[in-house]
């Protein structure tokens, strides 16, 4: 009975030439191909960033390796930094945002479909921007190819003195463009959550990962701000001489640190909230539980969102703060795992006692459960100063924050694309495929990243090209490059069975998990205006409701 | 087979959710006050840190009139958008243009102040961290401005070809949010730079 009583309201269109499609593709306001455009897009940088930590791994797979030079190698983590986190992490999860968030509330596209646009096109441009300084960054003076200040580029390296050439430039400029990209992404989110809901979704019975969308909406506002405001900064210094950051005129490197980092440590939230959404979406389907304490969640997610614009200069303890600076931004550090500890306590919350269902988007979640926790409690050790001041800027900094970006984030992204992917494509995908790129990368990611914690301990500073032998370093970077080709080939399953699926995955309904959020009461891929008749809900899961008429939610909430 | 999710008697006739102009409009001012708080941040950071002249206090004079003519175009908007609410289409006109005439004159008390300095006092944005700050702070306003400008020049034209009727208020209303946020903006550059840096 489940699915007879959601009616299809897609036609499939007749196809058209090639140059009718990219036109299609190319002019599209529509929130769902912006989305797809989004992910489209991540995805190939994805491959240019992956390739870029590949040629690292090797080249630190033995000391006094010759892989490459050291001046490439600094050009490499600074474009592997920059690459994944502003034209990887930020676009895919605008794009599964763009793709979902309408649909998820019941409306027919974003709030500005042509900001929208505006704003992928931005991204794009500013991706094109940062690769093209590997053709145009020698510039007049002979110096350069890609930028190589590392991707946090602090002062004086970004002066024109010692950055000559147009890396750099090239690095401030495409992070100036996709930022205002980011700021007319965060508008539409806002804009659409607050205005566009359908009648009787109050905010009280939002999806979870709308309520999520809207905190990360409101922080690429109040945080990607003050980014495109120090590149703003250092365009004035570095194109008309100013003296911002211009230690030789007064100016003050440390002023680039906080300005930075005042956008930096929020934007690891930007990025983990929409992976909390995921999280808050699949878990429960897989559990057949609705989600443990919602509000709760709510809560947690928006004390999140107020405590991450506080706690950024625990990236500077080594800058040699005041005491009351130091004791401050521990506390607020350690302060902020307790709403995500409440998250985590959720979600096992929602599992127990549920019937688990271990299908591959399941298995990825719980890969984020774990290693997100582990993630965190390497961030409490590091937020203790002093501890700090003995690793940062070591290796187990580095194994840190990848345990939270790979280990957490990007296992909610895999989540929900195998989650979604049947909604965008039409088409289930091959659930033996899955588990197999699952388990591949649960094997790499450990390898790699777990390993990576103890050359850290051990003293190896990151951003090295080479190390000498003998300091019991060796095994340790072994194993980790290792891992990398397991999460290599991972990733290659993952596309293989992505494109196979397009074309040959079976039909997969308009819900195939019997799901309870509105995107699954329209056809898969749905129809260009989403609703053929605007829906109208009454609890946080409509889809239960006229599943089981005779329990429904609305009862109870 | 209905496509509609058959709900219960609860109230969705009068279900109403803000005009997503004025939320979008607000969330645009949200991240730029972030954007002018960096760069406010600089300049008090910097307030006195130069290693040479010409400091503040020799250079900068009140800019008295122009401040008056920006604060009161806030209001002769509001003057604008409440005779639009009213269909008074051609008070509307008549406020509407004496809104881009102040903030212009604003923008030409700017420009003149800058001539000034560049060209009699040599004083430029590399001469030291306050031309370095005094200029970007000002200068990113003096930006917003015109950009508000061309704004009010463009609704001033679709108004006098007769196309901005009194269904459009809350379009305009949505420009006028960002025309208050600039003179807003204006009243914090003027406390910092002209007051606390002089």
């Amino acid at each position: 009975m489940s699915s007879e009583s959601i009616a299809l309201t897609g036609v499939r269109e007749p196809s058209r030439s090639l140059s009718d499609v990219l036109h299609t593709w190319v002019t599209t306001v529509d929130h769902k191909r912006i989305g797809i455009l989004y992910i489209l897009f991540a995805l190939l940088f994805l491959v240019l960033g992956g390739v870029e930590a590949t040629i690292m791994r090797i080249q630190l797979i033995v000391p006094h390796n010759h892989f490459v030079s050291p001046q490439f190698f600094n050009q490499m983590f600074t474009m592997h930094g920059t690459t994944m986190i502003f034209f990887v992490a930020m676009p895919i999860l605008f794009g599964f945002g763009n793709y979902l968030i309408p649909l998820m509330i019941g409306a027919r596209d974003m709030a500005f479909p042509r900001v929208n646009a505006w704003s992928f096109w931005l991204t794009a441009f500013g991706g094109l921007l940062l690769y093209f300084s590997f053709v145009g960054g020698n510039g007049l003076y002979g110096a350069g190819g890609a930028p190589d200040v590392g991707w946090f580029a602090y002062a004086p390296l970004t002066a024109k003195a010692f950055s000559l050439g147009h890396s750099t430039d090239f690095w401030t400029l495409s992070l100036l463009v996709s930022g205002m990209g980011s700021i007319g992404a965060g508008v539409n989110f806002v804009a659409t959550i607050l205005s566009l809901r359908c009648p009787g979704m109050t905010l009280g019975k939002m999806p979870l990962l709308v309520w999520l969308f809207l905190v990360t909406g409101g922080l690429v506002l109040i945080v990607i701000s003050p980014l495109t405001a120090a590149q703003v900064m250092l365009c004035v210094d570095r194109f008309m001489g100013a003296h911002f950051f211009d230690t030789q005129a007064g100016g003050s490197a440390v002023l680039w640190m906080h300005f930075f980092w005042i956008f930096g440590h929020p934007e690891v939230y930007v990025l983990v909230i929409p992976a909390f959404g995921f999280m808050s979406e699949i878990v429960p389907v897989f559990s057949r539980k609705a989600i443990f304490g919602y509000p709760i969640m709510v809560g947690a997610t928006v004390a999140i969102g107020f405590i991450s614009m506080s706690v950024w200069a625990h990236h500077m303890f080594t800058v040699g703060m005041n005491a009351y600076g130091n004791t401050f931004f521990a506390f607020t550090t350690m302060v902020i795992s307790v709403p995500t500890g409440i998250k985590i306590f959720n979600w096992l919350g929602t599992m127990w006692g549920g019937r688990i269902i271990f299908k591959t988007p399941m298995l990825f979640c719980i890969g984020f459960l774990f290693q997100f926790l582990i993630a965190g409690l390497t961030g409490i050790m590091l937020s203790a100063a002093p501890f700090n001041w003995q690793l940062s800027a070591s290796y187990f900094v580095v194994a840190h924050f990848h345990y939270v970006i790979v280990g957490g984030i990007l296992f909610a992204l895999f989540g929900a694309f195998y989650y979604w992917f049947p909604k965008m494509s039409g088409r289930l995908y091959n659930e033996t495929l899955g588990k197999l790129h699952f388990w591949l990368f649960v094997i790499g990611f450990h390898l790699t990243f777990d390993f990576m914690h103890i050359p850290g301990l051990l003293g190896m500073p990151r951003r090295i090209y080479t190390y000498e032998p003998g300091r019991g370093w060796e095994i340790w970077n072994l194993i980790v490059t290792i891992g990398v080709f397991f999460q290599i080939f991972g990733t290659v399953v993952f596309v293989g069975n992505l494109l196979y699926s397009i074309f040959k995955g079976k039909p997969a309904g308009n819900d195939p998990w019997d799901a309870w959020t509105l995107e699954w009461s329209v056809s898969s891929p749905p129809p260009e205006y989403n609703f053929a008749a605007i829906p109208v809900v009454n609890s946080r899961r409509p889809l239960w409701d006229i599943k089981h008429p005779e329990d429904p939610d609305w009862k109870y909430e | 087979m209905s496509t509609t999710v058959i709900t219960p008697s609860s109230g969705a006739a009068e279900w109403s959710l803000p005009y997503k102009g004025h939320v979008g409009m607000l969330s645009l001012i949200i991240a730029e006050s972030a954007i002018f708080t960096i760069f406010v941040v600089a300049y008090l950071f910097y307030i006195g840190k130069s290693l040479s002249g010409p400091t503040p206090k020799q250079i900068l004079e009140l800019p008295v009139f122009a401040t008056v003519c920006l604060l009161s175009s806030s209001l002769t908007i509001h003057f604008a958008v409440g005779a639009l609410r009213k269909a008074g289409l051609a008070a509307f006109r008549l406020w509407w243009f004496v809104t881009f005439v102040l903030g212009a004159i604003f923008l030409v008390a700017t420009a003149r102040e800058w001539h000034h300095f560049i060209y009699d006092e040599d004083f430029t944005i590399s001469t030291n961290l306050f031309g370095t700050t005094y200029y970007s702070l000002v200068g990113l306003h003096a930006f917003h401005v015109t950009v508000g400008l061309i704004g009010l020049l463009l609704v001033l034209l679709l108004a006098l070809s007769g196309r901005v009727k009194q269904e459009h208020t809350r379009n305009v209303d949505t420009f006028a949010m960002y025309w208050h946020f600039v003179d807003a903006v204006w009243v914090v550059v003027f406390t910092v730079v002209y007051i606390i840096g002089r």
